[in-house]
């Protein structure tokens, strides 16, 4: 995208000096970037916003005064089935990215390093859940769960999130594992480390960035999904069901200041993963003599 | 006991033997290279020995035990990998102390090892440094380190120099040298480089399609190939076509297809009669003028061919002849500038080339490894 901009200003031959043009034209860049950094975040800025809103009515979308209050703890969890839907989807994201990261990061091995029988099939299913609207996902798990006889709940949640979750673990961490070197785990066994303290000692510290970022990613789908989610919960009710509900009556502040506060971990995550990777030696290296 | 036996050592790929059934011993102590192009077997011969590969049939013994069936982790054996294969994520000093670690050894001995062997490779202090902070060079001192840490009873090195520029190249040969000298351990050296393989080894394989062609002294493969393969890939050399005349005590005759009749060691003959292929070196070649033959002193044997220049290249040091002899066959000669001979012999003089019979070699004729012969005729030339 970057380069699209870059390369109009080019086009004619503009006349004066090379620097003068250059000049000319430095603003772009910025501009532009900042640009779509602001369309990135502006509704992130606006959700926290609102958590910080008094409003005067039902309705929190019109700012009227600024306040903390909601984020005292009484004020904060004095929704009951709110807290329920938060406890619920925490719960459902731990217990989902924790299975379809373990799963989807195992096929994501598997695909990189055997060339087995349907390996090429499994590398193309394994698009579909990503490529298939989620409402027919939905409503085909539904079809399932009913003809078996399964009670929609919790569980189902669950089973559904691990099942389209998997598919964005398995490209995430293939990505980190179709670059491994090979040999370094040659020289592992050469130096006396049976397969399973290779694996640990290893290939798991170097695709370690990706299984984290896969797992982050996991997280965020299922805490986010409503579509899936609304045609299997049942009587469980997970936050974007609750705000969906509460929409019809009003999303009180709560909502925001939840919302807030789960983007905080998020972007911890992220800062720590990012860390991590800085010392697992991403640094450009100062120039050292040869010898 | 830390000798080193293969015994119809076989592996093959899907249609391809790699390796066809070969048969070595390398003692203790030696500094042994595996040399021959690329494709030719000598990486897979490493990779069983050092457990990477399963062999197809045969056995591999280290020191009297066969370690066929042990896997990678439980033989007293390490590598230096082409690629260095250093931990990334691990400092200098973490990626030496490695096998130690794995072997349960205790904090305070690994200490001293470790810190022991950067010394003897040369990177004392190094020990906190990434991997990506160092040079070429210097990554190459680590793997060695990382491997000669544990004593193994036997050091694979794979094409360890292939990634250097010539400069470090040359002066991590003497360095390998030294260092094999001052710990003792076998040092199995797989190369496809016929210098380096030269300078450094006791010993040498020339490995051709999955087989040794020859295993011996590295200056006796030079002196005598014994296939036309090795006199082509290992420095460059002429092989004229001739006949058998017969043997006269320890001298035996062979008649050139270039028309004179020329002699050798008898012992040398790879057949008794028929048809052979002589072969000399093109330093070994004394080269004058066609009309001066017979006077001169400096005339150096009396095997002796008429030719041709059809080329000549002046290199400083040394000028290099291109010849044709009457049957069409070339013959490059090799001459010192030595200033005396000052005026160079113009293309198309006739020439006469002389040699002595001691530098005389003659492999089979028709042996099956002429097509590699001419490929690495080639190669030899420009190295």
């Amino acid at each position: 995208m970057a380069t699209q901009v870059e390369t109009k200003p080019t086009a004619p031959p503009a006349p004066g000096p090379h620097k003068e043009r250059r000049k000319k034209r430095a603003w772009i860049l910025p501009t532009y970037t900042g640009v779509i950094i602001a369309y990135l975040f502006i509704p992130i800025l606006v959700m926290i916003m609102f958590g910080f809103n008094e409003p005067a009515g039902r309705y929190n979308f019109q700012w009227e005064g600024f306040t903390t209050k909601w984020y005292n703890p009484d004020r904060l969890l004095e929704f009951e089935d709110l807290n329920e839907a938060v406890k619920n989807s925490l719960l459902i994201g731990v217990i989902s990215t924790f299975v379809s990261t373990v799963f989807g990061s195992l096929i994501a091995l598997a695909l990189t390093r055997h060339r087995f029988r349907g390996r090429a099939g499994l590398n193309l299913g394994l698009f579909l859940p990503m490529a298939s609207p989620e409402v027919v996902l939905g409503v085909a798990l539904l079809a399932l769960f009913v003809s078996l006889n399964v009670n929609t709940g919790f569980v189902t949640i669950v089973i559904s999130h691990v099942m389209f979750c998997i598919s964005y673990v398995v490209v995430t961490v293939k990505a980190r594992t179709s670059g491994f070197d090979r040999s370094l785990e040659d020289a592992a066994k050469d130096l006396g480390a049976d397969p399973w303290t290779t694996f640990w000692t290893v290939t798991f510290p170097l695709i370690f960035p990706g299984i984290l970022a896969a797992s982050l990613l996991a997280f965020a789908l299922s805490v986010d999904d409503y579509v899936i989610t609304s045609f299997n919960a049942g009587g469980t009710v997970t936050i974007p069901l609750w705000v969906y509900g509460a929409s019809r009556i009003g999303v009180p502040p709560q909502v925001n200041v939840m919302g807030t506060l789960l983007f905080g971990i998020g972007v911890i995550y992220v800062l720590v993963s990012i860390f991590r990777g800085r010392r697992q030696g991403a640094v450009p290296s100062p120039p050292v003599k040869a010898g | 006991m830390a000798e080193i036996r293969l015994e119809k050592l076989t592996k093959e790929f899907k249609e391809t033997l790699a390796v066809d059934h070969i048969d070595l011993v390398v003692e203790e102590g030696q500094f042994f290279s595996l040399l021959g192009p690329s494709g030719c077997g000598k990486t897979t011969t490493l990779r069983m020995i050092g457990g990477f590969e399963d062999p197809s049939s045969g056995a591999i013994y280290l020191g009297g035990d066969d370690v066929t069936d042990l896997p990678a982790y439980k033989r007293n054996v390490n590598t230096v990998f082409q690629s260095y294969a250093l931990f990334p994520h691990l400092d200098v000093y973490n990626n030496v102390a490695y096998g130690l670690k794995r072997k349960k050894v205790d904090q305070a001995d690994i200490k001293k090892r470790v810190e022991d062997m950067l010394v003897l490779v040369d990177l004392e202090g190094y020990g906190p440094r990434r991997i990506n902070q160092m040079s070429g060079g210097q990554q190459q001192r680590v793997a060695l380190a990382r491997a000669l840490v544990n004593r193994p009873a036997v050091l694979l090195l794979d094409e360890p120099l292939g990634a250097l520029d010539l400069k470090l190249r040359n002066q991590m040969q003497l360095e390998l040298k030294r260092i094999q000298r001052e710990v003792g351990i076998t040092f199995i050296y797989v190369t496809h480089d016929q210098e380096e393989a030269m300078r450094m080894s006791d010993r040498i394989a020339v490995m051709n399609a999955g087989r040794f062609e020859q295993v011996g002294a590295a200056q006796d493969v030079y002196k005598l190939p014994a296939t036309a393969f090795v006199a082509g890939f290992l420095g460059a050399s002429n092989l004229l076509d001739g006949e058998v005349e017969g043997a006269d005590g320890s001298s035996a005759k062979v008649a050139l297809a270039a028309g004179s009749t020329i002699a050798l060691p008898a012992a040398r003959l790879p057949n008794e009669r028929g048809s052979v292929r002589i072969g000399v070196r093109p330093e070994k070649i004394f080269i004058e003028a066609a009309g001066s033959s017979g006077g001169g002193t400096e005339n150096r044997g009396d095997n002796a061919i008429e030719a041709m220049v059809d080329i000549s290249i002046y290199t400083g040091v040394s000028t290099s002849y291109e010849c044709s002899t009457t049957d069409g066959s070339k013959v490059v000669v090799y001459v010192q500038n030595m200033g005396a001979s000052a005026d160079a012999l113009a293309p198309g003089s006739k020439v006469r080339l002389s040699w002595h019979p001691e530098h005389t070699f003659a492999v089979e004729k028709n042996s099956s490894t002429e097509g590699g012969d001419n490929e690495m005729s080639d190669r030899g030339g420009t190295t």
